[in-house]
């Protein structure tokens, strides 16, 4: 009984760690955007905030960084990109689920060997190909490729072929309803929890990516959030160490406070996510 | 007249063919793909064996030995470098990584021991995923700062070092913290996944296991990972991918590939070749297209796993309707 009570500690005081280990980064950094550059040299790590936030905020408007721009240009394209991925992936499981065609079996085959691949490595030919139609610094170039993605369509597929009743679609036919219609007043409607999942990822992906903005923008005022943070990089805030933590913090700010609320749903969707049966 | 009259029929069972709304309803999908994906691909793919280098230059030619782009790039000990960093990183950073997830697993989904808590402790654990990965690697530059940063504040205030440790100029060092910045990333990510997966286990497989008397840590090694060798593998997969692209971190970590480039990795070093320096493209190129044919190589061993599932499922379901069928025709002819 006393071993299992120990083993039962040992777990407790595992995950304990782990979860301080989760916070602690963001713990540090919350703290010292508060601090003044002077005090973190002093001693870099506190757990009680100071008083210099509006000092380090004052630092960081009159340089680079600029978190409004930012934060609208990314609120543009993850937006753009969600809207795009989810509402076309889910009429493409539509197509995939309630017709039988001739091509359906190979397109969805397709649609699986495509799946794993990342757009990092086709870079090159898109950013030419963009380049030559004009489309750099245009945040259609980053909206419009979201149409397709294959990934989202095979989870929609997989949650669609079980829960979609194919009598409703043909009863709602003889109904009179066009097939269309029947896609965007029946099928959106029974897809909401899975399109609700999804758009959460493929926001949050969108949201955090850089090395597709970074190479197509580069125009200031098209800059998203991960690109502000990537000049934070840059030699003039080699010693503003207080403005630079109060810049990370803006940066993350709307994601913690999404994850916060939608937490429970998200560690779910990463749970529905995998390949179980 | 037999002829027609079976013709009448079909047609009439028939009904009218919906099958033109499948390909009009993959339109969309399928034009942004062949526009965004498979003409990029093909165009790197063609630059690959080009002298098109040089901003803002549109023109190129192809070479005269069509693959000295490929072998320039196999010689390039950067690019070498390179990808031996990168497989480095992900190791160090997927070992402990699944060995903890395994642990946590096995801890969470122990029968006999319910541990309280669990939601939180996931949410937790899972935090820094979601979380900017530009945001997460300048935020752990600033925390292995030198000479002032909370880690160097730790480490001496604890007495283990008399003065701070520079973190960005030993080369290990460099990738020991981008392997632990991707470890802290992901492995919450791949509890959950785990998790998951033992949930999927018939459950009457380990009530058996309990009356035949297995030990808890029986049931784990003899009954728990052999039925999760599927979701193990995609998991290996799936991390091996996302480690090939491995970008932001040791991308912002460090600038131009930490010290004697131990931080650069291909992905970073593709970058570096087609959009800085002589925006070598034709080289970032033919760098792409072999990154490209090894993750093509390690996808379709998902999409093995994928399709033996969806097989099976396909079976499945149509041994359903046969027997929804006979039923139907069955209560007919009553």
């Amino acid at each position: 009984m006393r071993r299992k009570k120990q083993a039962r500690a040992i777990v407790y005081i595992v995950c304990i760690i782990l979860g301080i280990l989760s916070i602690l980064p963001f713990w540090i950094m919350i703290v010292n955007a508060t601090r003044s550059t002077y005090q973190i040299q002093q001693h870099a790590i506190s757990l009680i905030p100071s008083t210099h936030l509006s000092e380090n905020a004052a630092v960081l408007t009159g340089k680079t960084f600029n978190p409004l721009t930012g934060f609208f240009n990314s609120l543009i394209i993850s937006t753009g990109s969600t809207v795009c991925a989810i509402y076309f992936s889910t009429l493409t499981a539509f197509a995939l689920v309630a017709y039988n065609w001739k091509m359906r079996q190979p397109f969805f085959t397709m649609i699986l060997a495509v799946m794993m691949i990342p757009t990092q490595v086709i870079s090159i030919g898109f950013y030419q190909f963009m380049y030559r139609i004009h489309m750099t610094n245009n945040m259609l170039a980053l909206i419009l490729p979201c149409i397709a993605a294959p990934m989202t369509v095979f989870f929609m597929r997989q949650y669609m072929l079980p829960s979609l009743n194919l009598d409703i679609v043909a009863s709602a036919r003889i109904d009179g309803a066009g097939e269309f219609r029947i896609f965007n007043s029946i099928v959106l409607p029974i897809m909401k929890p899975a399109m609700a999942t999804q758009a959460i990822f493929t926001y949050v992906t969108s949201w955090n990516n850089l090395f597709m903005p970074m190479i197509l923008l580069t125009k200031k005022e098209n800059y998203t959030m991960p690109i502000m943070v990537s000049l934070l990089k840059g030699d003039i805030y080699k010693t503003e160490y207080g403005a630079v933590y109060l810049a990370l913090t803006l940066s993350v700010l709307p994601l913690f406070v999404v994850y916060f609320i939608l937490s429970k749903y998200i560690i779910a969707g990463v749970a529905l996510g995998s390949v179980k049966e | 007249m037999p002829q027609a009259n079976t013709k009448t029929v079909k047609k009439r069972t028939k009904g009218i063919s919906y099958a033109k709304y499948g390909y009009l309803f993959s339109l969309p999908f399928m034009l942004a793909f062949i526009i965004f994906m498979l003409y990029p691909t093909l165009f790197t793919a063609i630059i690959g064996f080009t002298d098109f280098k040089g901003v803002g230059t549109t023109t190129f030619h192809f070479l005269e030995h069509p693959f000295d782009n490929f072998v320039g790039i196999f010689k390039n000990v950067t690019f070498q470098n390179s990808l031996k960093n990168t497989i480095i990183i992900w190791v160090i950073n997927f070992i402990p990584q699944i060995s903890l997830a395994l642990l946590l697993t096995a801890w969470f989904t122990n029968r006999n021991r319910k541990i309280r808590g669990q939601g939180a402790f996931k949410i937790l654990f899972y935090l820094p995923n979601i979380i900017t990965a530009a945001t997460v690697a300048i935020l752990y530059a600033a925390i292995f700062g030198y000479p002032v940063g909370p880690v160097n504040d730790i480490l001496q205030t604890l007495g283990l070092i008399s003065k701070p440790f520079d973190f960005s100029t030993s080369p290990w060092a460099a990738r020991l913290v981008v392997a632990f910045i991707q470890f802290w990333m992901w492995y919450g990510y791949t509890t959950i996944i785990l998790i998951s997966g033992v949930l999927g286990i018939n459950p009457e497989l380990f009530e058996a296991a309990e009356i035949d008397g297995a030990s808890p840590r029986q049931t784990f090694f003899r009954v728990t990972l052999p039925c999760m060798r599927t979701i193990l593998v995609f998991t290996l997969i799936t991390s091996l991918i996302g480690g090939l692209n491995m970008f932001d971190i040791p991308k912002l970590y460090i600038w131009n590939g930490g010290p004697a480039n131990a931080t650069m990795t291909t992905s970073v070093f593709i970058y570096a070749q087609a959009f800085s320096g002589s925006y070598l493209y034709n080289r970032a190129a033919a760098a792409s297209m072999i990154m490209f044919v090894i993750i093509a190589a390690l996808s379709a061993g998902v999409f093995y796993l994928m399709r033996d599932k969806y097989e099976a499922r396909m079976r499945r379901e149509a041994r359903r309707l046969k027997r929804a069928e006979r039923r139907a025709m069955k209560e007919a002819a009553v």
